[in-house]
């Protein structure tokens, strides 16, 4: 693979946060360049997704800072973060749920619109046309993910693997450079993991996304990462392509007990 | 376009509705008993809509909207009575006043969630009260001597204006976030809405209308008393709020209309209103806790129902 | 020596701000739920130990335990009649339901004997003065904070040292994992509304003793209260509510002593306002996040 020697996309250093007395990340340090697909993986409760809350500004680290288009961002609210770029899903689903399938896409194209609160009181012809650019771009979204016939369905009542698909719909319409994806594939069932698969890869060329995902499914990391980070008790054991992470002895110390390889995933 | 449509059908009702009650007024077929219930029915409305904006629309728990009534009262009585000022001047400063007061307690306290921001709200309604109480500039407990000016075209303007301003508000890309804290804080912050922001614009906004509303309720008075505006007014206007339904506009203004005019009738029986109230409101959150009207609004009750099959067949598989 | 005394009516106030607040904090560690009613359990115990000793000519410490079963009974009935079926729903839900109680409580008491006050008979207890470093002290004061101890060592002891207190704690920590360890989690409950609300009727009762005058919506203000004393010193923390109360009624007397005893309520909702912004999770509580 070759390594870009322009400026990382994102550029973790010496990333670390203590809850109490309890170091739940130390030391983590992690750079991502642009367009690549990388994977994190480690044991239940290795850190995984509080590395994803750090890099999201849910919490703020003890240690370290993040770097992202060349700017600190560590410290900043969530809601900043996303607006420099970055954007999430949550391993537990978290959409609004009594919402319409077509207003959740809606709500995450929000920072992108311009029009002001007086405009849409006043009803000023700003607030028609973005309104109106807002709704065709979420339905443009909700196409890719073969959602847009269920747009006005809420959000609760669609199928799991609806409302994941969903979840992904909604984190892209935020317009993102560096996407995060939290566990996408769990729960799914094979047929639904491997279409998953296929559209992450396809929604990477057509967004010139970066990707960085968590996941359990060995396989699907296995399957499409370009790159592997494995973290187990908060700290990163190990890094590198696919093959190599297979093979790491400490990797396969930490999942001991659990079966290495795409045979078993 | 769609949504056009229905906002002159809208306007169109409420002219009716205005030439109607004017007409009725006029010939005297409606005797100024009923306009003075009309006008608490309106003012009833306006604070059932603006609170609606903070818990259902933003799902911001605050059960100290008379903290904000009382403003608007004692600062449109202010204007009028001490700055002989007109009273349509009165009641714009009656409604800046409450949102200035809004932003003041809305900044610390929506960091707060749940019960703690109801308590809270609570608490800072009580403290509004009890330095009106202990204000001589306003009277004190004693009260303050009001001439009435409020009738039934402004109270009925200032209604729609604040439906309208609200519906508006709630139609856009800014109630849409703020529904998506309601929905999901973390998820709305995650989605790049800025939620502080958000819930402090909900609450000035509901706390401006409040205080319009406060202004039209104390000139509909010859006194205005602290008594008037504590926890008890504010828990009548939750009431609204949560019996038509959290979320649904239609559902507030509906339950505002309907108890204010069971309130009236009940009115020489305070007690047994009361109770009736209170009976009505635990049956309610036990048995329909959504409210009459749920989340919807009344216009889609009469749309078709389009139904969605896949989803009941699906199971949800838990990682 | 002014002071002296100042701080002896700030403690008996606080006492009752104290065991009012121990049944709020109580429930909400237990079921996370606001019990708005609870100030008008207090209520009901003033009037349960105003009848008892007027009407029955009972002496008070045996109104006193009449007020407290009432009160426990009362408890259990709102608990299983109104709360039982809202475990599972909002908060929201949960605290208009609580709210509706109150009033329910209130206006059935004056729809039966009419909103006018009444006024307890003095001299139930010996009310002797005496000189203390120079202050004088009512006799009252006292048997007022040595039945607040009394009640709340009885208290720790029945929380710490007995089998339901053991389980109230566990299904206050985690109400599914002490269902699965075989804790009954309805008598539970019903429990900690039975003790809490016992201490509210014994609070009813001082607070007759003390102040006189009772009237049916006295509840609310000392009920608002004692919700404050209890956040003040960590919601759901048995310790904290007590200290609470004490630094609730020393801070209002000392606020009325300074001549601003109309400013005396407002002096509670800016305490309640600050710690709400300054720190949430009140003197004792610690810190907890919500999970992404």
């Amino acid at each position: 693979m070759v390594i870009s020697k322009a400026e990382p996309l994102l550029d973790v250093q010496n990333l670390g946060i203590r809850f109490g007395g309890l170091k739940a990340v130390s030391d983590f340090n992690m750079t991502i360049n642009q367009g690549e697909l990388l994977g994190l993986i480690g044991p239940n409760g290795a850190g995984k997704t509080t590395i994803f809350n750090l890099l999201t500004g849910v919490y703020a680290p003890t240690e370290g800072q993040i770097i992202f288009t060349g700017k600190k961002i560590s410290g900043l609210p969530p809601f900043k973060v996303t607006r420099k770029g970055i954007s999430r899903t949550f391993q537990n689903i978290r959409l609004f749920k009594e919402l319409s399938v077509l207003d959740n896409v809606k709500i995450a194209y929000h920072p992108l619109a311009t029009h002001s609160i007086f405009s849409s009181i006043l009803r000023l012809p700003s607030h028609f046309t973005n309104e109106k650019e807002m709704e065709e771009k979420a339905i443009g979204f909700l196409k890719i993910f073969g959602l847009d016939h269920l747009k006005d369905e809420k959000a609760k009542n669609l199928p799991y693997g609806g409302q994941r698909r969903l979840e992904i719909a909604r984190a892209l319409a935020a317009e993102p450079k560096l996407l995060l994806l939290d566990e996408p594939a769990a729960g799914m069932n094979p047929q639904e993991t491997k279409e998953l698969m296929e559209l992450i890869a396809f929604i990477r060329e057509k967004f010139n996304l970066t990707i960085l995902l968590i996941e359990h499914d060995m396989k699907l990391v296995m399957g499409i990462c370009e790159r592997i980070f494995v973290l187990d008790h908060g700290q990163l054991i190990a890094q590198g392509l696919p093959e190599e992470i297979r093979k790491h002895p400490k990797v396969i110390e930490a999942y001991l007990g659990e079966e290495v390889g795409e045979d078993h995933a | 376009m769609k949504k056009s449509k229905s906002f002159f059908l809208m306007f169109g009702l409420a002219v009716v509705i205005y030439a109607v009650i004017q007409f009725l007024l006029y010939n005297g077929i409606l005797n100024p008993f009923y306009e003075n219930t009309l006008i608490t029915i309106l003012i009833n409305i306006m604070l059932a809509v603006s609170l609606h904006l903070v818990i259902g629309i933003t799902g911001q728990f605050s059960i100290g909207h008379a903290g904000f009534l009382a403003i608007g009262a004692y600062i449109a009585a202010i204007f009028t009575m001490k700055l002989q000022m007109p009273f349509i001047v009165a009641l714009i400063a009656a409604g800046l006043a409450a949102a200035i007061a809004g932003l003041i307690v809305g900044i610390p306290s929506l960091r707060l969630r749940g019960d703690y921001l109801a308590i809270a709200t609570l608490g800072f309604a009580e403290i509004i009260r009890i330095v009106f109480l202990n204000w001589d500039f306003v009277g004190g407990a004693r009260g303050m001597m009001i001439t009435r000016m409020t009738d039934w075209t402004i109270a009925f303007i200032c209604t729609i204006l604040t439906i309208l301003v609200i519906a508006n508000f709630t139609n856009s890309r800014h109630g849409r976030a703020c529904i998506s804290i309601r929905e999901d804080e973390i998820a709305a912050d995650a989605m790049g809405i800025n939620t502080t922001y958000y819930k402090v614009i909900a609450f000035v906004l509901g706390s401006f209308f409040a205080g319009i509303a406060g202004g039209l309720y104390s000139h509909n008075f010859y006194i205005i008393q602290p008594g008037n505006f504590g926890f008890l007014k504010s828990f009548d206007i939750l009431i609204f709020v949560v019996l038509g339904g959290l979320g649904s506009m239609s559902g507030a203004v509906i339950s505002a209309i309907l108890l204010t005019i069971i309130s009236t009738f009940l009115q020489e029986y305070s007690e047994t209103r009361m109770i009736i109230y209170s009976l009505v409101l635990i049956i309610v959150m036990l048995y329909r806790p959504q409210g009459l009207m749920g989340t919807k609004e009344i216009t889609q009750l009469f749309q078709k129902k389009k139904s969605f099959k896949g989803g009941k067949q699906y199971g949800h598989f838990e990682s | 020596m002014e002071w002296i005394q100042q701080i002896v009516n700030g403690i008996s106030l606080g006492s009752i701000y104290a065991l009012i607040a121990l049944g709020y904090t109580m429930v909400y560690g237990i079921i996370k739920l606001i019990n708005f009613a609870h100030g008008d359990v207090f209520m009901i115990g003033s009037f349960v130990g105003f009848f008892a000793i007027t009407g029955w000519n009972l002496g008070f410490f045996p109104a006193l335990l009449l007020s407290m079963t009432v009160c426990a009974i009362l408890g259990v009935i709102i608990e299983r009649v109104a709360y039982k079926r809202l475990r599972n729903s909002t908060r929201i839900a949960a605290l208009i339901t609580a709210i509706g109680v109150s009033l329910l409580i209130e206006y059935v008491v004056i729809y039966f004997r009419g909103a006018q006050p009444e006024a307890y008979p003095k001299e139930i207890l010996p009310a002797k003065s005496f000189e203390l470093f120079g202050a004088k002290i009512d006799s009252q004061s006292l048997y007022i904070l040595l039945i607040t101890i009394v009640l709340m060592v009885l208290l720790q002891f029945i929380v710490h040292r007995t089998k339901i207190g053991k389980a109230m704690r566990a299904v206050s920590h985690d109400q599914d994992a002490a269902q699965l360890m075989g804790i009954n989690v309805d008598t539970t409950i019903s429990a900690t509304f039975a003790i809490g609300s016992a201490l509210a009727g014994a609070a009813g009762v001082i607070f007759g003793l003390y102040y006189i005058k009772i009237d049916p919506l006295m509840g609310i203000i000392p009920g608002l209260k004692a919700f404050i004393a209890a956040v003040l010193g960590g919601i759901g923390i048995i310790p904290g509510a007590m200290v609470g109360g004490f630094i609730l009624g020393i801070v209002e007397v000392i606020v009325s002593a300074f001549g601003f005893s109309s400013w005396r309520d407002a002096a509670a909702f800016i305490i309640l306002i600050l710690i709400l912004i300054f720190r949430p999770s009140g003197i004792f509580g610690k810190n907890t996040r919500e999970k992404v």
